[in-house]
């Protein structure tokens, strides 16, 4: 099925978010800028390249400090056409650098890119189920609800945050996901102070107040909770999905039930369903 | 029972295949030239019926697609027996709009409903399990794949919308 759009239109964490939660593998292209290419496995992040960070190892492992510009050229000539696994195995042999740092270096990497992505207000992005040169790279899996929420914690885009969460009169309660891992996740210490709080009966607005936060930084931070499926949002009472209770519409002007037993109501859905059928 | 959903959804194309009449159509010529994707659009609301026999009659609203008309969904909204909200599943910058337009129905009431992923015969046609996440629906909420203008992917989508009316009834009985 066909995954395409444009950053315009779909945030990056909501593209994130979507991946995650629908466990996919594949490889999602975005061309803004410039080009990156975006692996993912079950789920999880296990790639990342841009046409100007491109993935090649000893780039990485030079970016990161573990090798000096010498020593990353001499192996780029001598290793030449070698995998980027393979060539981590051989740097391990010699014992130029360990497998953590190779890690390390690779996860710092991929994060740097994402992070980068969620700043993007537009681009293309396509989304398909193949996985390009998934044998020679060296693919290390992360937590996309970690990124999620990293890379929501960077959007410093409060328009954006305003649409999608203009009511700060909503409440929060947790997701009753079984999924739900808050043990593997990092909070910053103003999430934990938000997670302290949340309970239907606090309103974002008290919970800012509390914890003397502007309604930006809870914005931001709710935000983040939210798209990592941490938190889900309670409507204020009397309006939808933080929406101001519209004052305006009299009680009456409200849907009124049709003066029928349910029983009545129930045969009348019946013969509908029947109709329907036979059309 | 009302069909809603984003500009160019096709929820004219979805009563047109059901309805015995022809769709009483409010279009008119599109002028703003950043809309005129199609010729016309629904600028008050279609108008189709189904009819059961001589005491009853299911009729058909489908809204207009733009912004401007929103004032229109509250008077849509009283005394509907449940609603169907169309998405063009074609096109992701309508999404937000889709899941807009479903909020502010249910603030209206606690009616029964369904999303329609439409134009399934696409081939950019995004799945309707996809659409589910992107737009945060409840897992007790439907979405139903959808091609409007086959006249038994409509009915599939009213017979749907049909028993989660009668689920709504033995909930609210219970
Ligand atoms: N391929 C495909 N095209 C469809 C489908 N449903 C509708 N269309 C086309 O989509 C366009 C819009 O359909 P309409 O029925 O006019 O949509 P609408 O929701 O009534 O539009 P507005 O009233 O302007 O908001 C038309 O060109 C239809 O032929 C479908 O299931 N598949
Ligand atoms: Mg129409």
């Amino acid at each position: 099925m066909a995954l395409k759009g444009n950053l315009r239109d779909f945030t990056t964490t909501q593209l994130f978010n979507l991946i995650h939660l629908a466990k996919k593998t594949g490889t999602l292209t975005v061309t803004g800028g410039q080009t990156a290419h975006i692996i993912f496995r079950s789920g999880k992040l296990v790639y990342a390249e841009t046409s100007v960070q491109h993935g090649r190892l000893t780039q990485i492992l030079l970016s990161a400090g573990k090798l000096t510009s010498d020593q990353s050229r001499l192996i780029d000539e001598k290793l030449k056409g070698r995998t980027d696994k393979q060539l981590g195995h051989r740097l391990i042999q010699a014992k130029l650098v360990t497998q953590n740092d190779i890690i390390q270096s690779i996860r710092q990497h991929m994060l740097d890119i994402v992070y980068k992505l969620f700043t993007w207000v537009e681009g293309s992005f396509q989304f398909d189920n193949s996985l390009q040169s998934a044998e020679t790279k060296i693919m290390i899996p992360i937590d996309l609800e970690v990124v999620i929420m990293e890379g929501s914690r960077r959007l410093q885009e409060s328009e954006l945050l305003m649409e999608e969460l203009p009511n700060l009169e909503a409440s929060l309660r947790f997701v009753d996901r079984p999924d739900a891992r808050l043990r593997n996740i990092n909070l910053t210490v103003e999430e934990w102070r938000i997670i302290s709080y949340v309970n239907p009966k606090n309103t974002i607005k008290k919970i800012a107040e509390a914890n003397k936060l502007s309604d930006f930084q809870v914005r931001r931070t709710v935000y983040g909770m939210l798209q990592a499926g941490i938190v889900e949002l309670i409507p204020p009472v009397g309006g939808a999905n933080g929406e101001k209770p519209k004052e305006n519409i009299p009680t009456q002007r409200r849907i009124q039930p049709p003066k029928q037993s349910t029983q009545e109501r129930r045969g009348v859905v019946n013969r509908l369903i029947d109709r329907i059928r036979k059309l | 029972m009302v069909i809603t959903g984003p500009f160019s959804a096709g929820k004219t194309s979805f009563i047109g295949s059901v309805s015995e009449i022809d769709v009483v159509r409010t279009e008119r010529r599109i002028t703003n030239a950043a809309e005129r994707v199609k010729e016309t659009t629904t600028v008050a609301m279609d108008f189709g019926r189904i009819t059961v026999d001589d005491d009853l009659v299911l009729y058909l609203f489908g809204t207009p697609g733009q912004r401007r008309f929103d004032f229109m969904w509250e008077i849509l909204s009283e005394g509907m027996l449940g609603f169907v909200v169309l998405v063009d599943s074609t096109k992701p910058e309508t999404f937000r709009e889709a899941k807009r337009i479903l909020e502010t129905f249910q603030s209206y009431a606690s009616t029964p409903f369904v999303v329609a992923a439409n134009k399934q015969d696409h081939e950019d046609a995004w799945s309707p399990d996809d659409l589910r996440i992107i737009l945060r629906l409840d897992p007790a909420v439907k979405i139903l794949p959808c091609v409007s203008l086959q006249k038994d992917s409509v009915k599939n989508v009213l017979l749907e919308l049909l028993y989660s009316i009668l689920e709504h009834l033995d909930k609210e009985e219970a």
